[in-house]
């Protein structure tokens, strides 16, 4: 991993009684994207805000590029932010709003025309450089934000919800084309959304906040695969949580029993230290479902819980069930509706969820071990 | 849209002999506009033209006065009231620069810091208009007697001379007409600064702006048609202001409504009065057309829509 760009450490905030952030450690890499990801309270704008300079911290530090930059006012500090409102000045052409930071630094004349013609081609605006920001869409006013930040070449753009106000649609086309500018200019991009499909679309690495701290910094992947709390598990995508007791911790794989009896197998390397009592989970779409109406189902070497179909729901490509376990849990089941699996099962029926022990993954038992 | 409520087609199909739906639709805006039109044509077409009638006729009261399109009445009033025309120019811009000064940092403060305080605030300023100008300008006078509290401060540390007043004087008038029209200025300034989006100085601040450059090229201009709108409703009537004058001025600072009135109501000249008021009147004109090239009405709008 590349040096570190934007250190935090100990970046705390309070707001009155409220802690929006608490002692966060941070370091985000150079050149990458990097996304800050949480449903809203949970103080990632207010994070992204005290890295622009916008807010003070309360204690800790804001670290850019090498440089103690805590106490360096906004409109010193070597960043840029592409706020949520875009907040584009109304009095002032497409053109004039990108040329802004470029006057403020004193730029010739000559270099400013030729960088704003510049950033305008990249967002594709260069048509539109002489109207006025509330003569455009959103999407356009979006890319106007994004070229007036992008001109001044900044340590790092900060954006801050900057897809949140558009449609579906215009969000995705959006979300492809601020990557490919990420990987064409190569600046270090800090992304603030409580979109995961965004987040997980977009970004290099991904920190997941909750509550002002940050539950688990990963890749997409490590997050979606390997959640290491139940808020990760649950905030990225939807998780079968179940609690269960360690059996035995022998080689690769520990044997755990659920509450209901199940004995199931989990790599052990995702077990958290030596605790007996622990919470494994499952994403549904890694279950498979088998009606059993007379013996015991095939195992071959998969986790098996035994229980019965509540609900199905058909939707398209796949068929989503509830299962109700004899432990008393319930599962969620996505089975894809492809030739092999007709979608023949009905509420009632008895059947047992099956998975592969390696997709299996453990998550804190409790709420408060993840502080 | 229109089929379905029109009458059913064929022979007859205009119903009851009325306007088609159509043309009656047309109609409904006019209707509308018919009111303010009303007015306007009574009580604005009808006296300048009546104005304008009056001013070239000759006579005196006591015999009547006739047309004879004398148009040299014009030239003879400007002549003759030329220092208080120009009086009621200077004094008037100079209330209305006053105005400026004294509201931006009120409105400022009102529409960004007061927080809870807003509407109290704001009917503060409207407060002392619930009594009336003539009320309020002799409580002026009481303020700046001669033997007044404040003239006697101003003595005591020496900015006035021991034979200072300030009753009477220019100052006195400028700063009446200043109070008075005080809140004309505040409040558009207010109101578009309230509108503002505050991301806007964020923005400006990223975008390695100080918190005097955003002032000057952020604030500022979203706040124009706050100015401009204050400007035109504090310096147009302030020039045809004359209690102020009359009450804490002397002759020497009679403006041009102190002679309007007086031709009007005590020579009873009102070829003169008339010519004056036009005269006053068409001068505001062609300065507003001036200010308007300079503040565009697409920025005024845009500032507004933003």
């Amino acid at each position: 991993m590349a040096e570190a760009d934007i250190t935090l450490s100990g970046l705390t905030k309070q707001f009155g009684d409220m802690v929006a952030v608490d002692d966060l450690d941070l370091e985000i890499p150079k050149g990458g994207f990097f996304a800050m990801l949480g449903p809203s309270g949970c103080g990632k704008t207010t994070t992204l805000r005290m890295i622009g300079g916008f807010e003070e911290p309360t204690a800790g530090t804001v670290n850019l590029a090498g440089t103690d930059v805590t106490n360096v006012p906004a409109h010193k500090r070597d960043v840029n932010t592409v706020f949520q409102s875009y907040a584009l000045f109304p009095h002032m052409t497409v053109a004039e709003n990108v040329e802004f930071g470029l006057k403020r630094k004193k730029v010739p004349k000559a270099e400013r025309k030729q960088r704003v013609a510049e950033a305008l081609e990249l967002v594709q605006l260069t048509e539109l450089a002489n109207r006025r920001p509330t003569q455009m869409s959103g999407g356009q006013q979006q890319r106007v934000a994004l070229a007036r930040a992008l001109v001044n070449r900044p340590q790092a753009l900060l954006l801050d919800e900057p897809l949140g106000a558009l449609d579906l649609k215009l969000r995705k086309q959006l979300q492809l084309e601020l990557s490919r500018i990420q990987a064409d200019i190569g600046i270090t991009f800090v992304h603030v959304t409580h979109d995961q499909e965004e987040a997980m679309t977009m970004a290099d690495q991904i920190a997941v906040m909750n509550e002002g701290r940050i539950e688990q910094l990963g890749t997409a992947s490590e997050l979606y695969d390997t959640p290491k709390t139940a808020f990760v598990a649950n905030f990225l995508g939807t998780s079968n949580l179940i609690d269960a007791k360690v059996l035995s911790r022998s080689g690769e794989m520990a044997e755990v029993e659920a509450d209901g009896g199940a004995r199931l197998r989990v790599p052990a390397s995702v077990l958290p230290g030596s605790d007996t009592e622990v919470r494994i989970g499952v994403r549904p779409e890694k279950l498979d479902l088998e009606a059993i109406d007379d013996g015991s189902p095939s195992a071959n070497g998969d986790n098996v819980i035994l229980g019965h179909i509540t609900d199905a729901a058909f939707v398209g490509v796949s068929t989503q069930y509830v299962v109700h376990t004899e432990g008393g849990d319930e599962l969620q089941v996505f089975v894809q509706n492809s030739a092999d699996h007709p979608p023949n099962l009905g509420p009632g029926r008895r059947v047992a969820a099956t998975w592969d022990p390696t997709t299996t993954f453990a998550v804190n038992r409790e709420e408060s071990d993840g502080a | 849209m229109s089929e379905a409520v029109a009458p059913a087609p064929g022979k007859g199909s205009r119903g009851r002999g009325g306007p088609s739906l159509r043309r009656r639709r047309a109609l409904i805006p006019l209707l509308f506009v018919l009111p303010g039109l009303a007015w306007l044509i009574l009580f604005y077409a009808i006296p300048i033209v009546s104005q304008v009638w009056v001013s070239t006729q000759t006579g005196n009261p006591d015999d009547g006065f006739v047309q004879t399109w004398n148009f040299s009445v014009y030239p003879d009033a400007v002549s003759e009231y030329l220092p208080q025309i120009g009086r009621s120019f200077l004094y008037a811009g100079t209330a209305t620069l006053a105005c400026l000064i004294i509201s931006f940092p009120l409105a400022y403060f009102i529409a960004f810091k007061a927080g809870r305080w807003r509407n109290l605030m704001l009917l503060l300023i409207i407060l002392p208009f619930f009594t009336s100008l003539i009320v309020r300008v002799v409580a002026w006078q009481t303020l700046l007697t001669d033997d007044g509290l404040v003239v006697n401060t101003l003595q005591a540390i020496g900015i006035l001379g021991p034979d200072g007043r300030l009753l009477a004087t220019t100052f006195a008038v400028i700063a009446g007409i200043t109070y008075n029209f005080l809140p004309f200025m505040a409040l558009p300034l207010y109101a578009s600064l309230e509108r503002m989006d505050r991301t806007l100085l964020e923005a400006a601040s990223d975008l390695y702006a100080s918190k005097i450059t955003a002032f000057r090229k952020v604030t500022l201009p979203l706040a124009a048609p706050g100015i401009f709108a204050g400007t035109l409703l504090t310096f147009i009537p302030a020039i045809g202001d004359y209690i102020n004058a009359q009450l804490l001025g002397t002759p020497n600072q009679f403006m041009v409504g102190n002679v309007i009135q007086s031709q009007y109501l005590t020579v009873r000249d009102y070829p003169t009065a008339a010519a004056l008021s036009f005269v006053v009147m068409i001068v505001v004109l062609i300065l507003i057309a001036i200010a308007l090239r300079f503040v565009s009405t697409r920025q005024l709008s845009e500032a507004a829509a933003a």
